[in-house]
């Protein structure tokens, strides 16, 4: 009797729970991620001869597990000025999204940041500001000075203090960072 | 004048005239809800002037009694009266149940007694109602970790899990009025949904010892529940009211409760907690406020022999995430590391802007419980949870209106318990448990799921036996099993799903290919046995001993098992395992509990061995487009844990007590021979204090809390190269903090007011010296101190 009655409540627990489950088929939608930033393309060109020097690096699988490639097309030249611009992309969605034009609308929370290591002779200047003339670098110029090699590191940070003396005290979050290997002819 | 005498003759014949006045009338006056024997019940009879009182075993006896009719009345301190007409014709026997209406009459839980023991055989750790009540602006975190053994996983000071020795999270089962808490518990940051002002009482157990509540409880199971009300008309309330100079918010909360002689009752409770930011000694903790409403309400029927509850209670709490916590890669780490205080810090503000977490909790439940007579207490429970977390970020292009994390988690359960008296000394519980859980992570929030969507389901049954075998032993002994069965739709990277091989593992679980990711879809289950078996010794008088093993298992949880990707609140990359099994966990506790005149203590050693312990650790650095981010891999171990709690009491004087808690626990991966990761260090707390019941009950208190520096960690650390510098950095998150010390203060002191109410007064100072210090077990220790010294009033009114 007892048995019978514990059973009889299981069941009738399991069919109202049973009745309770949404059996939703249809399968979750994918999602696109609208922020993400795959790519980044710098293009430098020449002030002499309009020569366009391309520096990219791509990460198609995000904070997946492959590396992102980073890619120079060719060497500067010694003693040039260069026209540098910065142009961001989400490769993950066909057309890929231009993302340069956010960061360009949220100006004021953004900076790209220009570093190249202590052996590389070059020096760079902003010549892009957000409203309030504070640097943003979307372009920028560079000058290539004495010949030598070494990293260049471009970084766009979300949300730093602004105005800034350089990277060092900028603080926010980083969106981008990528290190091209530059040989200066 | 004859007729009247002979009126008043005929109608005191029955007791005067008639025969023989010798006759006994014996019995025992017991509980009629679990039979308890009750003590000291006042028994009168009409013609005798004196009453008489039932012995400590609950048998009184009258004598000397006359053939007839008498009327008896028999009263208990906590039991309504009771009058009954009693015939007497020869020597009688008669036992008298009470309605013990203070007892757990709208209790359907399998656990007996309203506040006694969850498990016989293991030390329950208790806090009362009256010790709630001067924390009602605390977090149930942050009242549980001045239990010994109890301590804490904290996200700043707002975001406060329990760990109870050394673990926490899923290893944790916290039942809140008896519904099994389901609210995304696997997040470190995810702290328990619950308002201490809706709790009555807490009732800890550490290990999973207690088979009625869940067999997966590797940790321990926090019990809480809610105040009783008794079978009479009634109305009664209180309000609690408390301002702190930290944060500089407060709470507030107010209760009421009507009940009727008739069994009604219902309970309406509703409180708001408001803070800013909270400040270090030094800087203010930028966007680290806090904004929580909660409400209940209560309505029950019960009569010893069935009743009925609903509950629905709505938890709402929003809080702000330290700004200076949120970082991108590795660089971002080495800057925040490299500075003294964090890189943001603004002015106090009530604001709380992104980064910030809103979490709603409902709750609505229905019990019925029907005594039946003979064969024990059936009761039936259903409940239905809807848990919705709400995460959201500093983001560029989206609004931060936008959450980046939106999780809404469905759970109903139904549960049917039984606990039946088999014979005299031997109790049975036993209950059947099932449920099914909806995750649903929504799709607008424009970033990849951190957990899939799943379906879950589950059932489990249980039974447990305990056995008196004489005044000073008793034995228990249980088991339980669950089914858990997961049907759960995720989303891969393709480069993951390849990098792990499950493409040749599991290649029939893909049903969708996209450019870059894959849809899957897992069916997991996992049949997880646990059992236990203890003694409970009285050795002498004063002495107790406590014996319990418990063998548990839980199965991998959704985080464990799917994580793949960027955790952003901890700026690192985590990787479950879709091939994890269940931990299996085997506690062996012992208590000894002496309690003397002037001296009480309980020594609580333990060993946990833990086969296929689920830890997360670092295993190399990812490069990503934002820079290096560190990745962390779950992994499977086996795990040794050891530990003890000391508890002693020293009676200085009638007024004057000392107190000292000792809590030590060390966790070892037997595997890689070294220490497992955030375990608290030793700690100690000596507190003294003075109370005066005579002074208006004023009491107070000091207390001195020593943290010892964690010297057993895992080496995390990690190099990344720096283009800049042309080098590598060592990346330091392993290192603990330094031992610190902290001095607190309490008073209090209660007040009769109006008719029949109470006013307390409470005086608190935290961190008196205001003391800089920094937590192991706070997530937040990397970037900003813990809090200064805060004063906080607190007024409780009882009516």
């Amino acid at each position: 009797m007892k048995t019978l009655k514990i059973k009889s409540f299981a069941i009738a627990a399991l069919v109202v729970l049973a009745s309770c489950n949404n059996d939703d088929d249809n399968t979750p939608e994918l999602i696109n991620e609208e922020e993400v930033i795959t790519t980044m393309t710098v293009t430098l060109t020449s002030t002499g001869n309009n020569d366009v020097i391309t520096l990219k690096t791509q990460d198609l699988d995000g904070d997946g597990p492959n590396e992102p490639v980073v890619s120079v097309s060719s060497n500067l030249v010694a003693g040039t000025i260069y026209n540098g611009s910065i142009t961001v992309e989400n490769e993950t969605v066909s057309p890929a999204e231009d993302i340069t034009e956010e960061v360009i609308e949220e100006a004021e929370e953004h900076q790209f940041f220009y570093t190249p290591d202590a052996n590389l002779d070059i020096t760079t200047a902003y010549t892009s500001l957000d409203s309030n003339g504070d640097n943003l670098g979307t372009t920028f110029t560079l000058t290539a000075n004495q010949a030598s090699t070494g990293n260049l590191t471009i970084t766009l940070r979300h949300l730093p203090t602004k105005p800034n003396t350089g990277i060092d005290d900028a603080g926010g979050e980083t969106d981008i960072t990528a290190s091209f290997n530059i040989e200066i002819q | 004048m004859r007729l009247y005498t002979l009126i008043v003759l005929l109608c005191a014949s029955t007791s005067i005239f008639s025969q023989k006045c010798n006759y006994k009338l014996q019995g025992t006056v017991i509980d009629i809800h679990d039979n308890t024997l009750l003590a000291d019940a006042l028994l009168t009879i009409n013609n005798f002037e004196s009453s008489f009182k039932s012995d400590s075993k609950g048998n009184y006896i009258i004598t000397n009694l006359c053939k007839g009719n008498y009327n008896l009345q028999v009263s208990h301190p906590s039991c309504d009266l009771k009058s009954m007409t009693i015939k007497i014709d020869g020597n009688t026997k008669k036992n008298i149940k009470l309605e013990h209406h203070l007892e757990e009459l709208n209790q359907i839980r399998i656990s007996a007694k309203a506040y006694s023991s969850k498990n016989s055989t293991s030390k329950n750790l208790t806090l009362n109602s009256s010790l709630l009540e001067d924390n009602s602006s605390k977090s149930l975190g942050d009242i549980l970790n001045t239990l010994s053994g109890v301590s804490s996983l904290n996200t700043g000071n707002t975001i406060v899990k329990p760990i109870i020795n050394g673990l926490h999270s899923s290893r944790i089962t916290i039942i809140n009025d008896g519904v099994r808490l389901q609210d995304q518990e696997w997040g470190a940051e995810h702290a328990p949904n619950i308002d201490v002002n809706t709790i009555g009482n807490i009732t800890v157990i550490k290990g999973a010892s207690a088979l009625q509540y869940s067999g997966d409880a590797i940790g321990g199971v926090i019990i809480n529940e809610t105040q009783k009300t008794p079978v009479k008309d009634t109305i009664y309330g209180k309000t609690n009211i408390t301002a702190a100079t930290n944060g500089r918010g407060g709470t507030l909360n107010s209760q009421l409760t009507k009940t009727y002689k008739t069994g009604w009752y219902t309970t309406l409770q509703a409180s708001l907690k408001r803070y800013g930011d909270y400040e270090t000694p030094k800087y203010v903790l930028s966007n680290t406020g806090l904004s929580s409403q909660n409400g209940s309400l209560k309505l029950g029927y019960n009569n010893y022999n069935y009743g009925f509850e609903a509950f629905y209670s709505y938890f709402k709490n929003e809080i702000g995430i330290l700004n200076a916590s949120h970082l991108g890669g590795a660089e971002d780490q080495i800057r925040a590391l490299a500075s003294d205080s964090p890189l943001i810090i603004n002015d106090f503000t009530y604001t709380i802007n992104a980064p910030k977490q809103k979490v709603t909790h409902q709750v609505a439940r229905l019990k019925l419980y029907k005594n039946f007579n003979g064969f024990g207490k059936l009761s039936l429970q259903y409940d239905y949870q809807n848990n919705n977390r709400l995460e959201f970020d500093n983001r560029r292009g989206i609004d931060d209106d936008q959450a980046a994390l939106d999780l809404d988690l469905k759970t109903h359960a139904l549960q049917l318990n039984l606990k039946s008296k088999l014979s005299t000394g031997t109790n049975l519980k036993a209950g059947i448990i099932t449920s099914i859980q909806d995750n649903f992570s929504n799709p607008n929030t424009g970033i990849k799921r951190l957990i899939p969507d799943y379906d879950l389901q589950k059932i489990g049954g249980y039974i447990i036996i305990d056995h008196t075998i004489n005044d000073n032993l008793l034995l228990e002994a249980g088991t339980r099993i669950d089914y858990t069965k997961m049907d759960v739709y995720k989303f891969y990277r393709t480069s993951f799903w390849e990098s792990r091989n499950y493409d040749t593992i599991f290649p029939e679980l893909v049903i969708e290919t996209y450019p870059t990711q894959i849809l899957t879809n897992p069916k997991l289950d996992y049949t997880n046995i646990s059992a236990t078996l203890g003694a409970r010794y009285n050795i002498t008088k004063n002495l107790k001993l406590y014996v319990n093993y418990a063998l548990a298992s839980r199965p991998p949880n959704v985080s464990e098992l799917f994580s793949e990707g960027l955790h952003q609140s901890a700026s690192r990359i985590e990787l479950g395992d879709l091939q994890f099994n269940s931990e299996i966990s085997q506690k062996l506790s012992l208590t000894i509990d002496g309690d003397y005149d002037n001296f009480s203590f309980s020594v609580q050693p333990f060993s946990n061995t833990i086969t296929d312990f689920i830890v997360i650790e670092p295993t190399g650095v990812q490069q990503t487009i934002r820079g290096n981010f560190q990745v962390w891999e779950y992994r499977q171990t086996n795990a040794r844990l050891l530990g003890v709690d000391v508890d002693t009491n020293f009676k200085i004087t009638d007024n004057f007590n000392f107190i000292n808690q000792l809590s030590v626990v060390k966790g070892y991966d037997n595997t890689l021979k070294t220490a497992l990761i955030n375990f608290p260090p030793v700690n100690t707390t000596n507190q003294i204090v003075y109370q005066n019941q005579k002074l208006n009950n004023l009491s107070l208190g000091l207390t001195s809390e020593y943290h010892f520096k964690q010297n057993e960690y895992p080496n995390t650390n990690f190099e990344i190269f720096n283009p800049i510098t042309q080098s590598n950095q060592l990346i330091d998150i392993s290192t603990p903090p330094n031992a610190y010390h902290l001095l607190h203060f309490n008073s209090k002191i209660d007040f009769d007011v109006f008719k029949h109410s109470k006013l307390s007064l409470g005086l608190t100072v935290q961190n008196i010296l205001n003391t800089n210090y920094r937590n192991y077990l706070n997530r937040f220790r990397f970037y900003a101190d813990d809090l200064g010294r805060s004063i906080q009033l607190n007024i409780n009114l009882n009516y």
